[in-house]
């Protein structure tokens, strides 16, 4: 299925496309899948791509939980996080998703073993996405430096959170 | 063109003939063509060998065993290779696992040989079948009663796969060598064929064993079907027919190279070659679920079965989802027998599969179950299942889709349960700070605000107050986990979100080993109603260290959650935390492999360079070395101590169990004991490689000769296994 032919696509890449995403403003739909504010050309999207462990799922229906897609996702590796997109206006779900998985390997197997497959009696579509740009950043450090010592933190959020758009998008729908 | 070929032979075994045909055709014209090539698959099979790539070696062996038959290779050489392979029967000190290989790859060839290398060398062959015949026969099968999926011998046995291997070509040889299964391209050429000159197989001298060999786990041959299952239909061959093997081992090879793509491997598998004369949709199910169920682990991740089987049925409407709903039934009539960590992923194959058609199942043909103790089999197995159904709907929906009789078996709403939210919980100590809380965390409070709020909470545990007060105080965390976690309770993110934004206030009241097992005390009583959220709670606490996977283990054993304990949400949590133990290792031993590797580059690049200033770098890089060797240490350390931990509490409920049986008088095989020792199986199963090196541990710390022979017999089928 060609991408360009998905209107719900508002893919993920930039810091401002994230928060798009989180609002849902679908003026901002892209009729090309190829993200214009991407900061390198297509070339390097599409090395960028091969390397991810996110997926975009679209087709879902509106009342499609988190708690569902946690549930279908696992079953293909342990999913770093899951984010819905929503509908600008009414902070509502509107049909489709990102999952992030630790590993690309398990991303690997959800394209290949969900995709075109049902959820919530709807035929589900997963395809490859750029990923936060932050988190891109983190798999980058320097040479030679360890990164924080703590076990198992290179997942931990707390690290991305700070002053990112992210953490107030989080903090937007968390505690009230 | 060679390394076509080669390739093939690898890539599409089940397509094997037609590749040596072509390779005979070429060789009938060609000879050192035919030279070539053998030496090529001789030196891959070595290779094959040597990096412990048994799977392909086999096919390998086949395939070299098929160009006798296309006049490539001379037989009597082709004999002399199995006489070396059978002579490993032979070897002293080395694991039954090696010789069991080679004795494999001798008579897993033979479907397609035989017939030829009997009519040229009978009296060799009857020799390595004589040699064969006595290993097979005081070989130890201690290792069986671990790898099979019903512990049943009704209504078909599950046998070693060597032996099933075995009876089935001595019917063959009894039948004299008529196989009428396998196409066989090249007779058709034959005229061309047998004017070739054929080729002597080098001798062949099995590479030696060594301490870094391992070899294929030994495997139980699962039979679900026979000919009474499709009386309709054309025959299915016996059990211990040649065909019946050479139809699964074409269909599993199928999988093997389409896995990947599922509308591939589907139509593969459909357009199976000789589909009129065998009750092909049986083959293909029995085949799938053999995978599925497979013992230690299935060949490819669970869902891709799912998957292929929806694609199945998708490609043959008419004739698949009834084979597959008879298998269903036929897997949940024989429950009562069948291996826990079979049964768990029969949930999880069933309930997505359902998913997928809009949850339709005649549930009231398993009211059978309903009338059953809770505890057995069948009614666990439906609950299990609506719960999975559950998580991948919603509750009304599985209220919906059951009869009401069914009622009693569907999951609770997933609804959070907040110990101070009601009149009644007045007089609850630290009610009033559960209020203060809940309002500063609406305010957005700071790590600091909670920390002060807390400060004010008695320790039920002590009279006098600590000064500083972040000594284990059950109240306080009490106070804050409910309170949080209630607020947070919309969402799995909202919940996520609470905890790095308190972290720091986790990380203080969880610092000590009692604080984290109570976190996870109260964690589970505001979500019990909600298994999928504490497995997913769990997961965070652990990668952001609010608990360790020590302090899990510790909880699943404890006694607040006996009640759930044969929950297949309590196991998956286990594993999932072993499995991020594991990887945990895994990534820090990497982290020092690679700082090694850049220590000898940097040596190097000095040498050739003769620069002083990679002096001082190195002098960082060293201690980075040293420190990262430290992490290893420790982490491998804590490791083994998680397992050692859940071994020592296996034993513990197991022993308590048994003499409680003693004492009462009563039978031993409780449905509860049946779950706890196949779960004991799995963690041995599940986690193999690593518990390998605990070995020595193992025995003399807890698998002691003093230990009851029933849990005893766990360990030592384990050790079987690759002994």
């Amino acid at each position: 299925m060609d991408r360009k032919q998905l209107p719900s696509r508002c893919p993920l890449g930039t810091v401002s496309s994230d928060l798009r995403i989180l609002q849902g403003n679908s003026s901002l739909e892209l009729s090309e899948y190829w993200d214009r504010q991407f900061d390198g050309d297509n070339d390097d999207q599409e090395k960028l791509l091969k390397e991810s462990s996110t997926l975009y799922v679209g087709n879902l229906s509106f009342r499609t939980t988190e708690e569902q897609i946690y549930e279908l996702f696992s079953r293909c590796g342990a999913i770093k996080h899951v984010f819905m997109g929503l509908d600008k206006i009414k902070k509502k779900a509107c049909g489709f998703c990102f999952v992030e998985y630790y590993n690309r390997v398990d991303a690997e197997n959800a394209m290949w073993f969900l995709n075109g497959t049902r959820l919530d009696d709807r035929i589900i579509h997963t395809d490859w996405d750029l990923g936060f740009r932050e988190h891109r950043q983190y798999g980058h450090r320097p040479e030679g430096q360890v990164r924080n010592a703590n076990a198992f933190c290179e997942d931990f959020d707390v690290g991305r959170g700070g002053s990112g758009k992210q953490a107030q998008a989080r903090d937007r729908r968390g505690i009230h | 063109m060679q390394k076509i070929y080669e390739s093939s032979a690898r890539l599409l075994p089940e397509k094997l003939t037609i590749y040596t045909t072509l390779v005979g055709l070429l060789n009938a014209r060609n000879y050192n063509f035919g030279g070539e090539f053998v030496e090529a698959m001789i030196r891959q099979l070595k290779e094959s060998l040597k990096a412990n790539n048994y799977n392909e070696a086999v096919y390998l062996v086949r395939f070299l065993s098929d160009l006798v038959n296309c006049h490539v290779i001379a037989a009597p050489s082709m004999v002399a290779m199995f006489e070396n392979f059978v002579s490993v029967t032979q070897e002293e000190d080395v694991p039954q696992v090696r010789r069991d290989w080679y004795v494999y790859a001798f008579l897993s060839s033979l479907p397609w040989v035989g017939k030829e290398l009997y009519e040229k060398k009978d009296a060799e062959m009857d020799r390595i079948f004589a040699n064969t015949e006595s290993y097979l026969k005081r070989r130890q099968k201690t290792h069986v009663p671990m790898l099979q999926v019903w512990t049943a011998e009704k209504p078909h046995p599950q046998e070693e796969y060597l032996d099933c291997l075995w009876a089935q070509i001595q019917k063959l040889k009894k039948d004299r060598w008529q196989e009428r299964h396998i196409l066989r391209p090249y007779l058709a050429f034959d005229s061309i064929l047998c004017e070739a000159l054929q080729h002597n197989l080098p001798p062949f001298t099995p590479p030696p064993h060594t301490e870094d060999s391992v070899y294929p786990m030994p495997r139980v041959i699962f039979r679900m079907f026979d000919y009474t299952d499709d009386p309709e239909g054309p025959v299915m061959p016996g059990s211990h027919s040649v065909e019946r093997f050479v139809i699964e081992e074409n269909l599993h090879c199928i999988i093997k190279s389409h896995w990947k793509e599922r509308k591939t491997c589907a139509a593969q598998l459909v357009s199976y070659p000789g589909k009129n004369k065998i009750p092909l949709n049986y083959h293909i199910v029995e085949v799938i679920f053999a995978e599925l169920f497979q013992l230690p682990a299935p060949p490819h991740i669970d869902v891709m079965y799912t998957t292929l089987l929806i694609e199945l049925c998708k490609l043959q409407p008419g004739s698949l989802p009834q084979v597959l709903a008879q298998a269903t039934e036929m897997l949940y009539m024989r429950l009562d027998t069948m291996n826990t960590t079979c049964v768990d992923r029969f949930i999880n194959w069933f309930s997505h599969h359902l998913s997928n058609f809009q949850f339709r199942w005649s549930w009231e043909d398993w009211s059978d179950c309903l009338t059953q103790d809770p505890e057995s089999p069948k009614p666990k197995f439906v609950r299990e299942v609506l719960e999975k159904c559950m998580r991948l709907s919603y509750h009304q929906r599985i209220l919906d889709i059951v009869p009401p009789t069914f009622s009693a078996l569907c999951p609770a709403n997933p609804t959070c349960i907040y110990k101070y939210g009601d009149e009644s919980s007045n007089s609850l100590p630290g009610h009033s700070v559960a209020l203060c809380l809940a309002v500063a965390f609406k305010s957005k409070a700071t790590n600091d605000e909670i920390f002060s709020i807390l400060k004010d909470v008695p320790n039920p545990n002590q009279d006098d107050d600590d000064d500083e007060g972040f000594s284990f105080n059950p109240l306080k965390i009490e106070v804050f986990v409910q309170t949080l976690l209630h607020l947070a309770a919309k969402s799995f993110s909202h919940s996520f979100s609470a905890l790095a934004k308190f972290h720091e206030v986790f990380k203080t009241l969880a610092e000590s080993d009692e604080g984290k097992l109570h976190v996870l005390r109260v964690m589970f009583e505001v979500w019990r109603n909600h298994p999928q959220m504490i497995a997913v709670l769990v997961d965070k606490m652990i990668r952001t260290q609010i608990v360790d996977c020590a302090a899990v283990a510790n909880w699943i054993f404890s006694s607040e959650l006996s009640r759930d304990f044969t929950r297949l949400f309590v196991w998956e949590i286990l594993h999932s935390t072993i499995r991020k133990m594991n990887k945990h290792v895994l990534k820090i031993q990497k982290e020092l492999e690679e700082a090694k590797e850049k220590l000898a580059r940097q040596h190097k690049r000095r040498s050739d360079d003769d620069d002083r200033s990679s002096d001082r770098k190195d002098g960082a890089l060293e201690e980075q070395i040293e420190r990262l060797q430290e992490k290893v240490e420790s982490a491998q350390s804590e490791q083994k101590n998680l397992f050692l931990v859940i071994f020592q509490r296996f034993i513990m409920i197991l022993t308590e169990h048994l003499v409680r049986c003693e004492t009462d008088g009563t039978s031993v095989l409780t449905p509860w004991y049946k779950n706890c020792i196949e779960r004991l199986q799995q963690i041995f199963l599940q986690h193999h490689q690593i518990i390998q090196q605990y070995m020595v541990t193992l025995e003399n710390l807890l698998f002691t000769a003093e230990l009851d022979p029933h849990i005893l017999a766990v360990f030592q089928q384990f050790c079987a296994l690759q002994a």
